[in-house]
Order: structure tokens, then sequence, then C-alpha cells
């Protein structure tokens, strides 16, 4: 499982920033592909980007409309969280993937959580309260109409949109200041984090991963746990990146179904979805 | 018992339900023009230049 999910991280990354164009000429795409989202955190100023980017989408609707309800933005939301819930950070988000390949690189003792992990994980919430969504309606400058997480903290803006369009296009070149000096720090001290701790900025950071952990107790995508068939190695329990307990497992707002409690498990009693009760019996 | 279990089993085709109905709402007021409009625009904050 652990190479498909990778094949998989690879190919929808590759598919969803396909427009190959948009790297050599400095432009983005402008096409009718970006009325709507992918599930992850992929910056729409990627010069590759086909789609456009959830969080991004949410805050464009309400720096454009105040306190309105954003039906489309959540629309996404709970489309893509009843079916998938956080397997989208699993397997379908780009700077996932990075955060993944980053702690893959052999130096610092892995950790699978920072320290004060407890407090530090409703960091999340935090930022998608105030700068996504209070950010983006009125907290700086009274109703001001600016993308407060894109503009202050998304690391992904930064790596996927940032760097490859200033690179290319030497007009942008000239007006990077310190506010994108500000972000080009985020994401180094994110990527030197990454090295050493499992993906911080999902556990951290990340309001989408917010958003779809809510959905993991009921999305369609579970990793079903057979209590019957369980002796209780803890196989599951050691190989599980988030550290979570047996019990948690699928159903937590931070399992993200990479699916490596269901490779390290022994008697194949964690799966993903659900088998039919028929199927059940015979086994 | 058994009917809450059931509900929570499909709970996920409600919240997809739910989720293209509010898509629908948003077209309807004019919401994915937009999220187009931002999306095909290079976003200067998203840069750290705006």
């Amino acid at each position: 499982m652990k190479r498909l999910r990778l094949t998989v991280q690879l190919l929808f990354t590759i598919v969803t920033n396909g427009y190959l164009y948009g790297f050599l000429s400095g432009k983005i795409y402008r096409g009718s592909l970006k009325y709507v989202c992918v599930p992850g955190l992929n910056c729409y100023s990627c010069p590759g980007a086909v789609a456009a980017c959830p969080i991004g989408a949410l805050q464009a609707l309400l720096n454009q409309q105040g306190l309105q309800v954003p039906f489309a933005a959540l629309g996404f939301f709970f489309l893509f969280g009843s079916l998938l819930g956080r397997f989208v950070c699993g397997w379908l988000c780009p700077f996932g993937l990075v955060q993944d390949l980053l702690h893959k690189i052999p130096v610092f003792k892995k950790r699978k959580r920072l320290p004060l992990h407890r407090v530090l994980k409703y960091g999340k919430y935090a930022v998608l309260i105030l700068l996504v969504c209070a950010g983006s309606m009125f907290l700086w400058g009274g109703f001001a109409k600016l993308p407060a997480f894109c503009k202050y903290l998304c690391p992904s803006g930064t790596l996927l949109g940032a760097l490859p369009l200033l690179s290319a296009n030497e007009a942008l070149r000239g007006q990077a200041g310190g506010l994108f000096f500000w972000k080009l720090g985020i994401l180094l001290a994110i990527v030197l984090l990454s090295i050493k701790v499992h993906r911080p900025f999902c556990q951290y950071l990340c309001p989408l991963g917010a958003i779809y952990g809510w959905f993991n107790r009921f999305s369609l995508v579970q990793i079903h746990w057979e209590q019957e068939r369980c002796v209780s190695c803890m196989a599951c329990e050691r190989a599980c990146p988030v550290a979570l307990s047996r019990q948690e497992i699928s159903r937590s707002p931070e399992c993200i179904r990479c699916g490596k409690c269901a490779d390290a498990c022994p008697e194949r009693c964690l799966h993903f979805l659900p088998k039919p009760p028929a199927a059940r019996k015979d086994a | 018992m058994r009917f809450w279990r059931g509900c929570k089993r499909y709970a996920w085709t409600l919240g997809a339900l739910i989720g293209v109905l509010l898509l629908g709402l948003g077209a309807s007021q004019g919401q994915l023009d937009v999220i187009w409009k931002k999306a095909v625009m290079i976003c200067l904050e998203c840069i750290g230049i705006g």
C-alpha cells in the first residue's frame, strides 16, 4: 500500500498541476476547470494548477461577500469530506506529499509529534477560525478584503505558487519584498521541521485538515478495525505516523488514512472500507 | 438501535447530498464565478507580494 499511496500522490499532484506552459511562461491557467476546487491544499496561483484551492475559494467568497454564507465552498467541503474525510490529506494533497518526501530524508532522529502535541494540535482550528474565516472577513482593517491565511501563512502558496512564478516571471520577481521573505521563512521552517517531525503543517496548522477531520467519523472511506480478530500486538499503533491508538484509528480527526496501520497488522484486521457482512462471515 | 447504526453507516450519503445541494445553491448565487475570477488571476497575496 505504501507504493500505491506514493503513486497516487504523485499522479494526483501531476494531473492537478499539469498546465506545463504555465511553468515555462510564468503565467497561470485561466480555463473553465477553475470553477471547481481540488480536494487538497493546492495554490491556484501555481502556474500548473488546473483547478482552484478550496481554502482560497472559501476566503475569496468571504472577502467578496462578508457575512453571507459561502455555499459553494461549503458544498465542496461537504462533498469531499463526506466521501473521503482526511483520506484527502493522506493521498491527494500535494503539500502533504512534499512533507512525506521530506520526512524520508535520513537525517535527524524522527519524531511522530511535537512536544505539547495535545495543545498544539488545536492550532489548525485556531488558524481556520482566526485567519481563514475571521481574518478574511473583518480582523484586519475592518472588513478588509484580503485572504489572511494565504497572505500571512500558507506555505503551499509559497512553494507551489510564489517560487515557480517568481523564477519564470521577471516582472513579479522585482516586486518581492518583506512579505515574500516572511512567507519564505515560514516555508523553510516547515521544510526543516518536516524532516524531523511527521507532517507538522498537517498536524498543527492546516485549516483544510481541521475541516476534513470533522468528517472522519462518518466519511465513506474508512479504515475498519475488526476488534474480534485483533490480537493486541500493537503493531498498528507503532506504525501509525500520528501515534493514534487502535480505538482512535480512522475515527480520530487526526487520522489521514495513510493505511500504514493496515499494512502493519499481521492479522489483517484493519482494512479500508468495511467488508460486506457476507464476506466477513466467510473469512 | 439498528436504525441508528444504519443511519450512521449511510451518513456519508447525506453529507454528500448536502454538499451537492450547497454547491447548487452557491452556483445559483454566482459564487462559482467569484471563485473562478479569483483563481484565474495571479493572487499576489498568495505569492507574498500583495
